[in-house]
């Protein structure tokens, strides 16, 4: 292309980690909207002073840079990324139904990731039956939610599915760390049969990360919360 | 829109709930308001909000809309004729959204440790608080209002916080408006809106509420 039209192509950045649910959003979306961009890899150990620069306040990934306009939080950029490229909408028309899509992202970040993180895989013992416990009545709220339907967004992935879909993938290695089924088969058929969709659908299937790596740095954030205050 | 059925499950206290009847205000729109008791939660809310039991809940047509923000963002989209809390540019929208996000997060969990803690941790509290606050003051300038010329989004995820302000500062023992005098002449500015000042509650009326929670709750 000649040098004008090289000027005029959009510059779109996302500053992630290989781990983090969070960013993988951002790259979802930006995917299923076929939309270029370039990702530059960050390390929260040793935060590079351009992530320091764009995101002050929070001083996390994602971040999403489009022609040096910078957005954070990855929901908020969810929503920039649809209002912007508009082909396959992730939110629906109709304000009733967008609202409910929001609730539920916002369920899952609030609720279904506390109690299952905070909860089941950083815990033991009585604190992590209650964590289960907590953890079991946020997914039947998802299942009640999700039956009959093939995503939370209906016929196709949405914002809820992004946002929830953290599950499909991660939550089996958390239950392989520590024993526990949580999207039990038969306990809730709706939401299994989601996460097989979600996890196998075009795009998100070809950008999970590594199982063992995640396994690996799991063990280690769980090890490290129990061996807070105890005897050495 | 005449044959509208709007209702609004509440708290009077709640600053949450404050956020939506300003939302409704600032758009003119007729609702039904209805008190509820979290002691003893009616069957319409739970039927309404099974998810989290929680106020506000706005039943628009027999349809509910649950958490705070959502509810104002739905305002803003059915209503959208009038006064919008959102601009239209995607990332000026963006940045509204970011900004009202931090509120809350921030305002609301250290401002509730405030009253809720005690020694250090309040301190702590205190502190996140005001750090909170500062970041907001820079986030305003020298506009008006978060919104620019009218009050937006941020504005109304914001200024309700102001009523428990009075409570912050009497159990914390410190002065907000000594640490961040420009936040405070917004809020007052904002005050001297008509639909913000029917929204708010007394910030005495709070204080009282906040002490009989304190008893209820065993602090001392």
């Amino acid at each position: 292309m000649d040098e004008r039209e090289y000027n005029m192509a959009e510059e779109v950045k996302v500053f992630s980690t290989w781990a983090s649910p969070f960013a993988l959003r951002v790259i979802w979306a930006l995917k299923l909207k076929g939309v270029e961009f370039d990702t530059v890899h960050e390390d929260l150990i040793n935060k590079s002073p351009l992530l320091l620069q764009y995101n002050p306040i929070h001083k996390k990934v994602p971040v999403l840079v489009h022609d040096g306009k910078v957005i954070c939080e990855s929901l908020v950029i969810l929503e920039y990324i649809d209002e912007t490229w508009k082909q396959n909408p992730l939110l629906p028309e109709d304000p009733h139904q967008k609202a409910n899509a929001r609730f539920w992202a916002k369920f899952g970040d609030d609720k279904v990731m506390q109690s299952i993180g905070g909860g089941v895989l950083l815990k033991e013992g009585k604190e992590q039956e209650e964590g289960f416990a907590a953890s079991m009545e946020n997914l039947k709220y998802l299942e009640d939610e999700i039956r009959g339907k093939k995503f939370f967004g209906g016929e196709t992935i949405g914002l809820a599915d992004i946002a929830l879909g953290w599950l499909a993938h991660y939550l089996d290695i958390v239950e392989e760390i520590v024993g526990l089924k949580l999207i039990d088969q038969e306990k809730f058929p709706s939401l299994a049969a989601w996460k097989q969709e979600f996890a196998n659908a075009p795009i998100i299937r070809e950008n999970w990360p590594d199982r063992d790596k995640l396994a690996t740095k799991y063990v280690a954030m769980r090890e490290a919360n129990l061996g807070k205050g105890t005897p050495k | 829109m005449a044959s509208d059925q709007v209702t609004l499950l509440d708290l009077w206290a709640s600053p949450f709930g404050m956020r939506v009847r300003l939302a409704l205000a600032e758009k003119g729109v007729k609702y039904e308001y209805s008190e509820q008791d979290l002691m003893n939660k009616g069957a319409l809310l739970l039927q309404m909000n099974p998810v989290h039991k929680k106020i506000p809940v706005l039943v628009h047509n027999g349809k509910p809309v649950c958490e705070s923000l959502i509810i104002v963002q739905y305002i803003d989209e059915v209503w959208k004729d009038k006064a919008p809390f959102l601009p239209s540019d995607p990332y000026q929208r963006a940045q509204s959204r970011f900004w009202a996000d931090f509120v809350d997060k921030k305002i609301y969990d250290f401002g509730r440790k405030i009253w809720m803690e005690k020694g250090e941790d309040q301190e702590a509290a205190k502190k996140g608080f005001i750090d909170s606050l500062k970041l907001l003051e820079g986030e305003l300038g020298d506009k008006p209002y978060f919104g620019g010329e009218t009050i937006g989004y941020v504005d109304i995820a914001l200024v309700p916080f102001y009523t428990w302000f009075y409570a912050y500062e009497t159990i914390g023992n410190f002065s907000i408006e000594a640490e961040c005098p420009k936040l405070i002449g917004y809020c007052k500015r904002c005050l001297k809106k008509e639909t913000v000042s029917k929204s708010l509650e007394d910030p005495k009326k709070v204080y009282d509420f906040v002490v009989m929670l304190r008893k209820k709750y065993g602090i001392e």
